[in-house]
């Protein structure tokens, strides 16, 4: 087992050097918000997918398609389509328009500080609670994967953290760029391998494999069953299944293109065109590993099957279990380092994202309306705001502890993504008439109702039977008021209603004339801010 | 951290709050910088956005991104939700067979990420279009400006 924790600490040491190199390269704030927008397409690209493949995807879908066979694959479908809501509508006029933080884009011909600090407001909420359910995951994980190593849930949480808050603090965007491509190269590396193992074990048939899929032998109650994981139907289930399905599908859609820490990466690159190359690279990226969880998940249903996982650690260790059967205890500790990196680098790309937008946005444009009172303050406010999120973030999960229920703190940083931040960001772009009441009520409507509907789901609300252990009981004992899971279906109508009506209530003739600049400058990428040495 | 220098804090600048490297100009700004405190870089680059949006090749350009842009999203969500709806309503006729265990809603699901790259390819080449006639709104745009301050002075 300590084979899998001395990967890990190579691969942090690589990630310091790396943090040491930018840090000595990170100076002044086009280096530290946006890598001095330097970083090439294909570069933005790995680094995309790496900021994007969480550990819930690596891990967590791997283990839904391994117990519930072909509705966890309707998961990988969703986080590769939604990539073409980013390639079409948002990541090209996002770069041409902005500086720094989605923030920009709104703020362009609006009144800055109510719009700025309600993108700030959502952009710091979608990023916190993210970054709680990842560090919940990577304690949890560390409790199961090092287990006879001697690292409790709070080191392991405590060491997340503070790795972030160094890359971050030290290394700005540069060394979480590069964090992420190469936690996006192994990602991939480990998953290729751990493809070709599974159907070396089928003698390379895909025939002799899919027979397998079709035939799932486990345990329920003690009796034998034997289902064909192809057909669909066995995690959503009547009445609800099939709304929670398309609810869950609008949420990576429309979500995926509002997610914080996604944009502010078509800042680091030089231009439009690089980040539109830089998308297509992620695309690719994002669709092989998810048609891989095609065999790392139905591999782990079949090679090591349900019953086995369920008492060797869960869905969750479905990956590395897989691993282990196939190539035993080194490739069982890669997976596992594979997974710990997944981790660290999305929870950089989030602590950099929270921190930028409270720099950028709050300090600077909301409190000090625009103005930096001392050369480099906007910098060092952000380091600052790293610190604090980090801390924030460790002492939540460290109060949570390991058996907590997180999945819906993604659930919810989809759903505001998708009904508070998508909405604005289309109809400045696209509805001249568009104005200030308009992106604060719909942003408001957007984050208000998906928190709303969250706690009214089955997420918080059920009525647990007596034995569910602590951490993994309904945070409230009633039955559920809304019956959803994912709350996009209502949620992310409401957030574009919000928006449309909050405009049509008054009229913003300034933000409706200088709708013709924001026009030019986001589909020319005239005037747009350009990279520097 | 080095980061308190930065080049735009030479000592000979009076006016640091206006060129500060972090403060939201052009973005974010109530009006345009005065005439005064523009610098010669900043003063070729100058253009009449209404103009621009007027002008007959800015207009075509829109019009060619907006003619790929609608009916690509528009297939791209109806194809994509067609899998969960179908699903969710249609399970027998998902489950169907059609090579050996590999049923139509695997099929399905698989055509998705080849849906999604030919979207992206195609995108990729009709923006290699876009970007020409992007090419020739940003000179005309640049060469308007030049010549109207020209003719000011």
């Amino acid at each position: 087992m300590t084979m899998a924790l001395l990967m890990f600490l190579f691969f942090v040491g690589i990630t310091l050097v790396i943090t040491y190199w930018a840090a000595r390269r990170t100076s002044g704030a086009s280096a530290f918000f946006a890598a001095n927008r330097q970083i090439k397409g294909w570069q933005n690209g790995f680094a995309v997918a790496g900021d994007y493949m969480s550990a819930a995807s690596f891990l967590g879908i791997a283990g839904i398609i391994a117990f519930q066979g072909y509705d966890g694959f309707m998961y990988s479908v969703g986080w590769l389509v939604a990539y073409l809501t980013v390639l079409l509508i948002v990541a090209e006029p996002l770069r041409n328009a902005g500086k720094y933080t989605m923030a920009d884009v709104l703020a362009y011909r609006l009144s800055a500080r109510p719009v700025r600090a309600m993108a700030s407001l959502s952009t710091i909420t979608v990023s916190i609670f993210y970054m709680i359910a990842q560090m919940v995951g990577a304690g949890a994980l560390v409790a199961l994967l090092l287990k006879n190593s001697g690292i409790s849930y709070h080191t392991a949480v405590i060491g997340v953290g503070v790795l972030m808050i160094v890359y971050v603090v030290f290394g700005g965007m540069l060394a979480t760029t590069w964090v992420q491509i190469i936690k996006a190269m192994l990602l991939m590396g480990g998953t290729i391998l751990l493809s070709i193992l599974v159907l070396a074990h089928f003698g390379f048939s895909f025939s002799n494999f899919f027979n397998a899929i079709g035939h799932v032998v486990y345990h329920e109650k003690g009796v034998e069953v034997v289902k064909d994981f192809l057909q669909p139907g066995l995690r959503f289930k009547p009445p609800y299944g099939a709304l929670d399905l398309i609810s869950l599908g609008m949420a990576l859609i429309f979500g995926t293109a509002g997610l914080p820490h996604i944009l502010v990466r078509f800042y680091t690159v030089p231009d439009a065109k690089t980040a539109r190359i830089s998308v297509v690279w992620a695309m690719g990226l994002i669709g092989t590993f998810y048609i891989l969880t095609t065999f790392l998940g139905f591999g782990a249903a079949t090679i090591v099957g349900r019953d086995k996982i369920a008492v060797s650690g869960g869905t969750n260790m479905s990956a590395p279990l897989l691993a282990q059967a196939l190539a035993g205890d080194v490739f069982f500790a890669f997976i596992s380092a594979i997974a710990f990196a997944t981790i660290l680098a999305v929870v950089a790309g989030l602590t950099i994202s929270a921190s930028t937008s409270f720099a950028h946005d709050f300090y600077t444009n909301v409190i000090h309306r625009g103005t930096e009172r001392r050369p480099g303050e906007e910098v060092r406010v952000a380091r600052v705001t790293a610190f604090v999120v980090g801390a924030v973030a460790m002492a939540v999960a460290i109060l949570l502890g390991p058996n907590a229920n997180v999945a819906f703190l993604v659930a919810l940083a989809f759903a505001v993504a998708a009904s508070a931040n998508l909405p604005v960001i289309v109809l400045s772009l696209f509805w001249r008439r568009f104005n200030t009441r308009g992106a604060v009520v719909g942003l408001g409507t957007g984050l208000a109702v998906s928190f709303l509907l969250i706690i009214l789901s089955p997420s918080i609300m059920g009525v647990d039977q007596p034995g569910v252990s602590a951490g993994a009981r309904h945070l409230i004992q009633s039955a559920p008021i809304f019956p959803l899971e994912n709350p996009g279906i209502l949620s992310i109508p409401l957030g574009f209603l919000g928006a449309i009506f909050g405009t049509l209530v008054g009229r913003e003739p300034e933000a409706e004339e200088k709708y013709d600049e924001l026009l030019v400058r986001a589909s020319t990428g005239l005037g747009a801010e350009k990279a520097t040495n | 951290m080095a980061d308190d220098q930065d080049s735009e804090y030479a000592i000979d600048d009076l006016t640091p709050e206006v060129g500060a490297a972090t403060d939201v100009a052009p973005l974010g700004r109530a009006e345009a910088k005065p005439a005064h405190e523009l610098t010669a870089a900043e003063d070729s680059n100058q253009v009449d956005w209404s103009r621009v949006t007027q002008m007959p090749e800015f207009r075509a350009m829109v019009r060619a991104k907006l003619r790929f842009i609608i009916p690509a999203t528009l297939f791209f969500v109806v194809y994509y939700f067609a899998l969960p709806v179908l699903v969710g309503y249609a399970p027998g006729l998902m489950s169907k067979r059609v090579i050996g265990v590999v049923n139509i809603a695997y099929l399905f699901a698989l055509s998705q990420f080849f849906m999604a790259w030919i979207i992206a390819a195609l995108y990729l080449r009709a923006a290699a279009r876009f970007d020409k006639l992007e090419h020739k709104v940003i000179e005309k745009a640049e060469s308007a400006g030049a010549s109207e301050r020209g003719n000011k002075e």
